[in-house]
């Protein structure tokens, strides 16, 4: 069972398209994408602004629907679910990491981490202890009830990946998650990725920087809305 | 298992976020507060003014028909002063006669009937004296108006027949004569006549002013036989006004009938009011229908509740837009904060029982403290003006009913807007 579930690709994308209705035409952002992730595979995206890799995480994430091809994510077909299961996938098989962490202010660190679980259905009683156990990980065990405001940049994206991972997610998507720290900070943020990487997760990171790329176990590019692999 | 602990946690993470922004969520509260403490109030108010005037209407006895001696209007319509005057001294002959009472009396549809005469005199009692109303009337008067014995006995026809010198006293007379209770069998004197105490009746105050009709207070009348009366007063009532002695010859101030059945109260009236227009050429007189009051009072009552209950409504409206204005402001603080929940696994719906939960909550803290400002408010008024108030069981009921309708009413439209926001411009927004 373990070593078939092992083949099944974490994700899977197959002649994906995705095209915007603007006033002045049809647009192409992404334009009939093949692509296969495995599991425990480190793969990072990069392209120039307005490449197609914006509009490739959203529907990487479930936050968009692509308008031709199909998605599945660990097997199942993802690509026309409506929108409530559309938010349980992302619940359950989703961790999001962003460049601007979006931790809620008024909550605490711990709050912050158990955001997912307080979606999640049924509600999963060892949640808490997970959600410490997470923070602990990330280094801010003797913090959870500090306010955002009370940490440093690469503490509060610390705190964004320890929620990406307590709902023990099937891939996480981090979208520059360096792109507002320094670099030792960000650094650090990086070394705790390749961490999550040897412990066997299927990440997925977007960036525009070639040295945050470089820590992946794999490159593609996206150029007008096409894939190319690089080596 | 599941629901009351999803609806704790949208409770929890409402209050944080109010408590987040307190000074705002305060300032919003405030209108559904005052707008339910003025609901609560107004109807109390309203319903202890209608209650007073029942009471005060009652009292005069739903099947009486209650005529009264007035001064004509001077100059009015058929006015003829019956005016004589001596040496300064004017007699002013007006208001209603022994005649008109005997002859009314015979009206078939009537049951009792009463005539009386009243006063203002000093009720002496050894050396204690205290102003009073000398009220000379038939026996029959008590039981017209449902007068009460606290204690001893009313006079009865052969009292009033032997012209005996016998009185009966208000409740709060005889508080006033004989401080330290007592007083049946004592001899009260009014003038230069001595009475025999022979019963004290029970209690009957109405609180408070501002009611809507006028009624003698019983409580400090002496009640004398009528003929009694007639013996010792005359018909003449004496008043020192500027310098000038002014004569009033007043036969009857009062003549109280009643009817044996409701229904013949209209056409007795009319016929009592032809009768009195025939033997008298000025307006001297005015007839009562204390079931018309009622009846009257209760159509005010009505129209009283209904400009009340529109008021009250407008400041809940009003309150209910505060409450939308702060949600919708809220929604666009934390569209971030909305797509990054719809990004973590939250449905549309999930996101409209949180801020619909937030919208409910501040219109139920409101609703709770307007219903407790609501409840002392109306205390306050009778403590300051005297005025009877009642708060109804309903009434808080209702208005804390409303208040929390009105957060799911006017919470409902920023909520859904928060749940339609598109997650991927809301998580971009800035």
């Amino acid at each position: 069972m373990v070593e078939q579930n092992k083949k099944i690709p974490a994700i899977q994308l197959e002649e994906i398209s995705r095209i915007y209705q603007m006033a002045a035409g049809e647009v192409a952002a992404l334009a009939g994408i093949n692509l296969t992730v495995e599991q425990g595979e480190y793969m990072a995206i990069m392209g120039p602004s307005g490449s197609g890799k914006t509009t490739l995480l959203n529907l990487l994430g479930c936050l968009d629907q692509p308008t031709g091809g199909r998605y599945y994510l660990g097997g199942e077909d993802v690509s026309a679910l409506p929108d409530d299961q559309l938010s349980e996938i992302r619940n359950r098989k989703i961790g999001f990491i962003f460049q601007s962490y979006n931790l809620i202010p008024e909550l605490t660190v711990l709050e912050n981490i158990e955001i997912p679980l307080f979606y999640r259905n049924p509600h999963d009683s060892d949640g808490l202890q997970r959600a410490v156990r997470l923070a602990e990980m990330v280094g801010l065990g003797s913090r959870l009830d500090h306010r955002p405001a009370q940490l440093s940049g690469g503490q509060q994206q610390r705190v964004a990946i320890a929620r990406s991972l307590v709902n023990d997610p099937l891939i996480i998507l981090a979208d520059e998650p360096t792109g507002n720290l320094d670099s030792t900070t960000g650094q650090e943020i990086l070394s705790v990725l390749q961490e999550m990487h040897r412990q066997g997760k299927t990440l997925v990171v977007i960036t525009h920087d070639i040295s945050v790329a470089q820590h992946s176990s794999r490159i593609i590019n996206i150029v007008d809305g096409h894939i190319k692999e690089q080596n | 298992m599941i629901l009351p602990l999803f609806f704790q946690r949208n409770l929890t993470v409402g209050l944080k976020s109010l408590w987040h922004r307190r000074l705002r969520s305060l300032l919003t509260v405030l209108g559904i507060v005052f707008g339910v403490a003025s609901v609560i109030a107004m109807l109390a108010i309203g319903e202890g003014a209608s209650y007073e005037a029942q009471q005060r209407i009652k009292q005069m006895g739903s099947l009486n028909i209650i005529l009264r001696s007035v001064k004509a209007p001077v100059g009015g319509p058929g006015a003829k002063k019956n005016t004589q005057s001596t040496s300064g001294m004017s007699i002013d002959k007006y208001g209603l006669l022994r005649s008109d009472f005997s002859r009314l009396k015979t009206i078939p549809s009537l049951n009792q009937s009463a005539q009386l005469r009243r006063t203002r005199e000093t009720v002496w009692q050894g050396e204690w004296s205290f102003p009073g109303q000398l009220v000379s009337t038939n026996p029959s008067y008590f039981q017209l108006v449902s007068l009460s014995l606290a204690s001893g006995r009313l006079f009865n026809e052969d009292d009033n027949l032997h012209r005996s010198n016998v009185a009966v006293l208000g409740a709060g007379l005889a508080q006033k004569l004989f401080p330290l209770g007592g007083g049946l069998g004592e001899t009260v004197r009014v003038k230069r006549n001595y009475y025999r105490v022979i019963g004290i009746l029970s209690d009957r105050s109405i609180s408070g002013g501002g009611s809507t009709v006028a009624t003698e207070n019983v409580n400090y009348e002496i009640y004398i036989p009528f003929l009694t009366g007639m013996s010792q007063f005359g018909e003449f009532i004496f008043k020192n006004e500027a310098g000038s002695v002014q004569r009033e010859w007043v036969e009857l101030h009062e003549i109280v009938l009643k009817v044996g059945l409701e229904s013949d109260i209209p056409a007795t009236v009319s016929l009592i009011s032809a009768e009195l227009k025939r033997s008298h050429k000025a307006d001297d007189y005015e007839i009562m229908v204390p079931l018309e009051l009622l009846k009257q009072a209760e159509q005010t009552k009505r129209i009283f509740n209904i400009v009340l209950g529109s008021i009250a409504a407008i400041s809940l409206l009003v309150g209910g837009i505060g409450i939308m204005n702060i949600m919708l402001a809220s929604v666009m603080e934390r569209i971030r904060e909305i797509g990054l929940r719809r990004a973590l696994g939250a449905r549309k719906r999930d996101i409209v029982t949180q801020f619909l939960s937030e919208a409910v909550i501040l219109s139920a803290i409101g609703g709770a403290i307007g219903v407790i400002l609501g409840i002392f408010v109306p205390a306050l008024v009778t403590r300051a003006t005297g005025m009877k108030t009642i708060v109804t069981l309903w009434s808080p009921i209702l208005a804390f009913a409303i208040s929390a309708a009105i957060g799911v009413i006017f919470g409902f439209y920023p909520a859904r807007s928060a749940a339609e926001l598109d997650p991927i411009t809301a998580l971009r927004n800035e």
